[in-house]
């Protein structure tokens, strides 16, 4: 009984989770209970959402470029080059578009979020908010969680819209690939419940990105060394929390939805 | 509970790092009137405030503001008592997002206040009460730190609290800003008739805002009484605080 106690490493890891778990629930009952502050949503929504569309765009475009390319050269060689639009629409749905899109933000926002609560935490702002009778978590964390669930979605379908118009754009105009082939293909292959697939994995992210970073924020410590610290491990914890988690839900969601089958 | 206190704490303790930081601290806060709790820097001063508006929880022990007891309420339970409570924090801690106009105004509209009118009235007269005035589109960024806990204050006024906590409002402060602030908690007390706990190392503050004086002395309240009653000790302790004397290096 003694066995997991007696390393720190693994006291401190179920601390975290319990802790990350606990402001994850609170959260959600506050949401659920209409403590919302649409202002601050929106502001969030503008700053998360709006601010995180260049990378996004750019990430999705390029990714879809480049996996088309290196597909088609390897598809050239077995005569198959028509495939090429399924493979990557298929691809960018079910794996790429929601985790780079996730692994993008985190580093984007769940940076952004972590230092700005960590800072609030050092210089005694949420102690103000507390004294001033306003719940932190009401205030700070419910307007990230909801601008970021529906952010989140947004930016995943925007990656993939970008993704496959870049790969339309190499496979038909610079790899000669024909476009109805192309398009009819990636239409007949690509199914609902891969857009499914996308955005459940884009409200997972959404969710681990948002409570990581806050819980990051909300427990600094020990002043600019300590936001520092707490924005590099928000940005790692929630990237590998990431990687992590698609393995899961990868298996998870093919049970639910099994590739090839409409 | 005796109606004539405000707050009234028994056998307060706690521990940080596992240092015992109050080992058993007993006071009372006499309604509308202002008492100095004094004490060497890192002596738990701010730790024992803290405790009083519920920001920490105490490891044991009893804090009582106006009979109700408050160090076992939740988060969301200690809401109606800290809208009662103002605090104006070390450095200030303005929201450094905000202006000061709506680091002022943050309190009213929080408690639901929607018309801009009244929201601008009450402001404008916070800043009065705390000279500020003209000051409103600044950042907190752009402000000194006088200014700063000036702007902290005003925005710990604003909802008329019953009662004002005040964590070291002179540190780091130059002596003349420093009058001025001791001249506002002054003019708060009078003005608003409020009751007011200021923790502080400062004799000159001291002197110029205390009705009752406590001293916390290893985690314990080592002295409680009148202004004159402190000058007027001849408890060894006491002389050395209040003459300023260490005997460390003697």
């Amino acid at each position: 009984m003694k066995f997991p106690y007696s390393f720190p490493l693994t006291r401190s890891f179920c601390t975290y989770l319990g802790q990350t778990a606990f402001l994850a629930g609170e959260t959600f009952s506050s949401i659920f209970a209409g403590r919302i502050r649409w202002k601050l949503v929106v502001n969030q929504i503008v700053e998360m959402g709006f601010g995180s569309q260049a990378v996004v765009i750019i990430t999705g475009a390029f990714t879809g470029a480049v996996f088309t390319a290196q597909t088609f050269f390897q598809f050239n060689t077995l005569n198959m080059s028509s495939a090429v639009g399924p493979v990557v629409s298929v691809a960018l749905c079910r794996e790429l578009g929601p985790v780079l899109t996730g692994l993008m933000v985190a580093g984007r926002v769940g940076a952004a979020m972590s230092a700005e609560i960590g800072t609030m935490k050092v210089t005694e702002q949420i102690d103000a908010l507390r004294a001033l009778a306003v719940n932190p978590v009401d205030y700070l964390v419910v307007p990230r969680a909801v601008a970021m669930l529906i952010s989140m979605p947004l930016l995943v379908g925007e990656c993939l819209f970008f993704g496959i118009l870049a790969s339309y754009f190499v496979a038909v105009s610079l790899l000669n690939v024909g476009s109805i082939y192309f398009l009819h293909n990636m239409w007949n292959f690509t199914h609902g419940k891969d857009i499914i697939m996308a955005m459940s994995k884009a409200i997972i992210f959404a969710i681990l990105i948002v409570f990581i970073g806050c819980q990051q924020g909300l427990t600094t410590r020990n002043g600019a060394v300590g936001v520092g610290r707490a924005t590099t491990e928000a940005v790692v914890i929630s990237s590998l929390s990431i990687l992590i988690g698609n393995f899961f839900l990868t298996i998870a969601l093919n049970i639910i939805f099994p590739a090839g089958v409409r | 509970m005796d109606s004539h206190n405000l707050i009234e704490v028994r056998n307060l303790r706690q521990t940080l790092s596992g240092q015992e930081i109050l080992k058993g601290v007993d006071l009372n806060v006499p309604k509308g009137q202002t008492l100095v709790l004094l004490g060497q820097s890192g002596g738990g001063k701010s730790v024992f405030l803290k405790h009083l508006i519920g920001l920490m929880r105490p490891l044991s022990g009893s804090i009582k503001i106006e009979g109700l007891e408050i160090s076992r309420l939740s988060e969301r339970e200690l809401e109606p008592v800290r809208r009662k409570i103002g605090m104006l924090f070390q450095d200030g801690a303005l929201f450094d997002s905000m202006t000061v106009f709506d680091n002022v105004a943050f309190p009213l509209r929080e408690r639901g206040e929607r018309s801009e009118k009244v929201i601008r009235d009450k402001v404008a007269r916070s800043l009065e009460l705390v000279s500020l005035q003209g000051q409103e589109n600044k950042m907190p960024v752009n402000l000194s730190g006088g200014m700063r806990k000036r702007a902290s204050l005003a925005r710990a006024v604003i909802s008329e609290p019953s009662c004002i906590l005040y964590d070291e409002p002179t540190a780091g402060l130059d002596p003349i800003v420093s009058d001025t602030i001791n001249r506002l908690i002054r003019r708060l007390q009078s003005q608003l008739k409020v009751t007011s706990i200021v923790v502080t190392h400062d004799m000159t503050s001291t002197n110029h805002v205390a009705d009752q004086v406590a001293l916390l002395r290893e985690g314990r309240i080592h002295f409680t009484g009148t202004l004159s009653a402190l000058h007027s000790s001849t408890d060894p302790v006491l002389r050395d605080f209040i003459e300023g004397r260490s005997h460390e290096i003697d």
